[in-house]
């Protein structure tokens, strides 16, 4: 593809020599578009690529078909999960079962994080106290937890929220702390002299200056609640996608666990997107390209 | 003494000493006294760093003298009051509010019923010249229509005192002249008893009744001179006149051995 561009790239100075303005405006922008395309192509022939040598060489027997399955038997895999259900019923079924675990554990996890965050980070002596039991409870890798939360719990949603909670409110809470620790003094002292009562002063002034910081958590502790809810399925479950990859597991369907492994990815990027989206409304007043 | 007749602001022997992070002490400003009458614009000029703004902390009540008295209309300053309106020397507009929000945002918080205090906005909002940006944030501002916005939402809280840090040294030289003539405006009508720090002395003869000049730091009062230039002035052509030049010859004579003073401090800092 890049061939085709590098020519027109060489041409476009001789064209503007004779200093027509829009001429030079024109041969810009069509290079632009071209190097979008270029771009775009670049990416569908790597996919194509990838996917292509890996079935090729799958079906010729250089990696073991049965151990790395091939693309096309993994489109089969969701194809006819989508059309005649898993083994434990219809795939939307499992997906809404994983979503609704994340979902609610991640709506849990962010408001005890942001709360305790903005608390600790506005009253001086609660953080002094709490300070290092949070920094040991930080340094366990919660994922162990999971198994306790299923005996705790059982082989509901119930354990898959549990681990959820606990992997979100980290990272939530140490920004929300961060972000209230950060406000710009002057604001606080503007607040005050306009009139703002102490709790004014939290909800008016603290709140909007964090969410910047809270938001940016926000992005991978959704990730961190999917990962919460699929591991706690995988160790046990009725229902869910990390269900059907231990199952798929058991069975040794390769391509059952890497058809999961696709609709999750499907349903984060999903998530993500609607994050973003939500983001940009709340953050009208920012000048754009501060934040990513 | 009676609340009437008691000036607007009075500082008796007060002292601010900071605890520094590494645990030594920093004596801010030290046994300062002060008297600023009702309806009076004192300028408070000194050298860079010196602990100007720390007098206002101290009379807005933001901090606490360690030593000594500060009164506001005869009454020691408990915390902040309702009184005083404080202008920032960095933008302090909350970004996130449009600027009619801004500006609302005083009487909102002094419990103003809502209607009540659009209106009140609205009115200062057009008085500095920004009837038509009440939708925009203030990013989207330049710094002098952001500083107009401080004003705004200063004034819509109707301050018997108006305390103002270095409010225009972040704009350019001619958008200065422009707020400064323009904030005496707004001052003219209200009544208003203005404490205006600045390094500028050029600036602080323009506007003021009363310069104050204070001492290398920790600041105290050197010396007070009465600025007998007839209102209203323009401070652009104010800056020509004789009178001024004269004024401006006076009080540097003190004001420049301080700047010296703390210049070579600095140097024997570095080396």
């Amino acid at each position: 593809m890049s061939p085709d561009v590098m020519p027109e790239a060489q041409v476009a100075p001789t064209m503007t020599e004779p200093g027509n303005k829009t001429d030079r405006a024109h041969s810009r922008a069509r290079a632009a578009r071209r190097r979008k395309i270029a771009v775009m192509a670049a990416r569908v022939l790597l996919l194509v690529a990838v996917l292509g040598l890996w079935e090729a060489f799958s079906r010729a027997k250089v990696i073991d078909p049965f151990n790395f399955s091939m693309p096309s038997k993994i489109w089969d895999q969701v194809y006819a999960w989508v059309m005649h259900g898993t083994a434990q019923g219809p795939l939307g079924e499992q997906i809404w079962y994983t979503l609704y675990e994340a979902l609610l554990g991640w709506v849990l996890g962010v408001i005890v994080g942001v709360v305790f965050g903005i608390v600790l980070g506005r009253i001086t002596f609660l953080a002094d106290v709490l300070g290092p039991y949070i920094k040991v409870l930080n340094s366990i890798p919660r994922i162990v937890l999971a198994p306790i939360f299923m005996i705790w719990f059982g082989l509901g949603p119930a354990s898959k929220v549990a681990s959820a909670v606990v992997l979100v409110f980290f990272p939530v809470f140490f920004n929300a702390f961060q972000g209230a620790r950060e406000v710009d003094r002057n604001l606080v002292a503007n607040a005050r002299i306009l009139g703002a009562s102490n709790r004014r002063v939290t909800l008016q002034v603290v709140i909007p200056s964090a969410t910047s910081w809270i938001f940016t958590s926000l992005h991978v502790s959704f990730g961190f609640a999917l990962i919460g809810a699929i591991v706690g399925e995988y160790l046990g479950a009725t229902k869910g996608i990390g269900l059907l990859i231990s199952q798929s597991q058991g069975t040794f369907n390769t391509a059952g666990v890497y058809a999961a492994m696709v609709i999750l990815a499907v349903v984060a990027l999903a998530a993500e997107g609607l994050l973003t989206f939500a983001e940009r409304r709340i953050f009208r007043w920012k000048p754009t390209g501060s934040d990513s | 003494m009676s609340a009437d007749i008691s000036p607007a602001i009075q500082l008796r022997g007060a002292s601010k000493i900071f605890r520094t992070p590494s645990g030594g002490l920093h004596t801010a400003v030290r046994e300062l006294d002060l008297t600023v009458g009702r309806g009076e614009f004192v300028a408070v000029v000194g050298p860079t760093g010196c602990g100007k703004s720390t007098t206002l902390t101290l009379v807005s009540g933001l901090e606490e003298p360690t030593e000594g008295d500060v009164l506001v209309a005869g009454e020691p300053v408990r915390g902040v009051g309702d009184k005083v309106g404080f202008v920032f020397q960095q933008d302090a507009t909350f970004p996130w509010r449009t600027v009619l929000s801004n500006v609302m945002a005083g009487p909102r918080f002094r419990g103003v019923p809502k209607a009540e205090a659009k209106q009140k906005a609205r009115e200062w909002l057009a008085r500095v010249g920004l009837a038509a940006f009440e939708d925009r944030y203030p990013h989207q501002l330049s710094g002098g229509q952001r500083k107009r916005v401080a004003l705004a939402a200063t004034f819509v809280n109707d301050p018997e005192i108006l305390l103002m840090d270095e409010p225009f040294s972040a704009l350019d030289v001619q958008t200065r002249a422009l707020m400064s003539d323009e904030l005496l405006e707004l001052w003219s009508g209200t009544g208003a008893s203005v404490v205006f720090v600045t390094h500028d002395l050029e600036e602080s003869i323009a506007l003021a009744d009363k310069v104050v000049v204070m001492t290398a730091g920790p600041a105290t009062v050197k010396q007070v001179f009465d600025i007998d230039l007839p209102r209203p002035r323009k401070v652009e052509s104010v800056r020509l006149e004789p009178r001024f030049i004269e004024i401006y010859r006076e009080i540097w004579e003190s004001l420049g051995e301080e700047v010296r003073i703390t210049r070579e401090r600095g140097a024997a800092h570095v080396a």
